[in-house]
């Protein structure tokens, strides 16, 4: 397709796990792209609002002339672009599969995650890391059943529910930093913790997951600006 | 891949379970429907076949895990049936625009739709209103140039927006809004769409979710 070959240029922010799927994409199909850096406190650039004005919001692939938005779609059109490999398994059962977790994880899992963050109080916090828990419970028995007793969801290579899962990562591990509590952790999940490790020293992931240090500096300084910033 | 009884878990009133009945009927696939009641309590089929959300509709087909959220749905119909016409576009860059449309629809412009509905207070109904009057232009725009969403046929984006089109015809019915009198092209694709073999059958009726709407309202 003479389409593959037209420039790619990924408009996004370094601390997104929405924006890091679409470049572990582009990594797994050795595509070159260009990473525009968006710098969301000062506020959203030219292109951002011209190439997404419905949502506003990175991450954006943009193709030669044409624009792409939402993490999961970019990922999904990069497989499909780029076919050699492949990031969605074959099967569509699996297929099924990989999309429902992705959309579990992006609809309940990571706003519960989120959560854990803004729960005040004690009990409102227990509430918060519970479901969390259940989640990744869930997420464990997942992974038995689309690993098959190899490396990734995806088998024996990282795939779409890798990614997705994956990149979530960074911001569980804050998580984890600030709450004091193991969330990934060797009796509830014992599969996952291992998985995760695979995924983070991946050579698709590595240079782009952001260090749980900067991470949780970033997260700081986000929650000192909420606080501040007076509700509209 | 194909072979295997086909089964669809739904209620009448949602678009959701909608989408995946026209889908299987594009296809020409034979299913049985089961209808759950949606204002009392979840059947036990329900709570096994979707133990994470718990909610229709749900796709068992033959011995395979059952499929769960109504988007994956279609996207599975259109694969395994593959030999019926297709529902996805065949560009990629065109897929990614309806997928891209169809989550506007369902994470945006539907729960618009059904807040303007449903809800009592009356700061959400205009803050909702003003958001589906929003999404009708953009629709309007979208649908302009072409007899379906999907070119010729109908398609993905087709099922999706079709599914949720009827309660925008609601709030006109219930409100003093005329909202598809200023969207002309959306209102001849309504149409177009409703009067297609694949959906005439399973849309609900716009006086009869009119009255569901009011069922629900009077719940929250």
């Amino acid at each position: 397709m003479a389409k593959s070959h037209a420039e790619v240029k990924v408009l996004g922010t370094w601390a997104s796990p929405f924006v890091m799927r679409v470049r572990i994409a582009l990594n797994i199909k050795s595509v070159a792209y260009e990473f525009l850096q968006e710098r969301l406190w000062e506020g959203k650039s030219e292109l951002l609002l011209k190439s997404n004005p419905v949502h506003r919001k990175v991450p954006v692939l943009i193709h030669g002339d044409d624009t792409i938005c939402e993490s999961l779609i970019i990922v999904q059109y990069i497989d499909e672009v780029w076919p050699s490999a492949p990031i969605l398994p074959s099967d569509p059962h699996e297929r099924a599969t990989a999309r429902f977790w992705a959309a579990y994880l992006d609809d309940k899992w990571f706003p519960s995650l989120r959560a854990i963050g803004m729960a005040e109080g004690e009990d409102a916090r227990k509430a918060a890391i519970g479901q969390v828990e259940e989640g990744l419970m869930l997420l464990e028995e997942a992974f038995g059943k689309c690993s098959q007793g190899q490396a990734f969801f995806g088998k024996d290579q990282i795939g779409y529910l890798d990614i997705t899962f994956g990149c979530f990562l960074g911001w569980l591990r804050v998580t984890e930093k600030m709450s004091g509590i193991k969330l990934l952790n060797e009796i509830n999940t014992p599969a996952l913790l291992k998985w995760a490790n695979r995924f983070c020293n991946d050579a698709a992931v590595k240079d782009v997951m952001p260090e749980t240090e900067k991470l949780a500096e970033f997260a700081k300084m986000l929650r000192g600006r909420v606080r501040a910033t007076p509700t509209s | 891949m194909s072979e295997g009884e086909v089964k669809v878990l739904g209620t009448w009133a949602s678009p959701f379970s909608t989408r995946v009945r026209i889908a299987l009927h594009l296809k020409s696939v034979n299913y049985e429907y089961l209808e759950e009641n949606s204002l009392e309590s979840k059947s036990e089929l329900l709570l096994d076949s979707n133990p994470v959300f718990k909610r229709i509709p749900v796709l068992i087909h033959g011995d395979n895990k059952p499929i769960c959220e109504s988007l994956i749905i279609v996207e599975y119909i259109d694969e395994v049936w593959s030999s019926g016409p297709s529902i996805l576009p065949c560009d990629a860059y065109e897929r990614a625009d309806a997928r891209f449309w169809a989550t506007y629809v369902d994470n945006k412009f539907f729960p618009a739709l059904k807040r303007a509905v449903v809800s009592g207070s009356e700061e959400t109904k205009r803050a909702s209103m003003a958001e589906v009057e929003e999404g009708v232009v953009m629709l309007e725009k979208l649908s302009k140039g072409k007899a379906f969403f999907g070119g010729d046929n109908i398609g993905y984006l087709d099922i999706v927006i079709g599914s949720v089109f009827e309660w925008i015809k609601v709030i006109d019915k219930c409100t003093e809004t005329q909202l598809l009198s200023q969207a002309p092209c959306l209102l001849e694709w309504g149409a177009r769409f409703s009067s297609h073999e694949a959906v005439k059958d399973v849309l609900p009726g716009v006086a009869k979710l009119a009255g569901f709407g009011l069922k629900l309202k009077a719940k929250i």
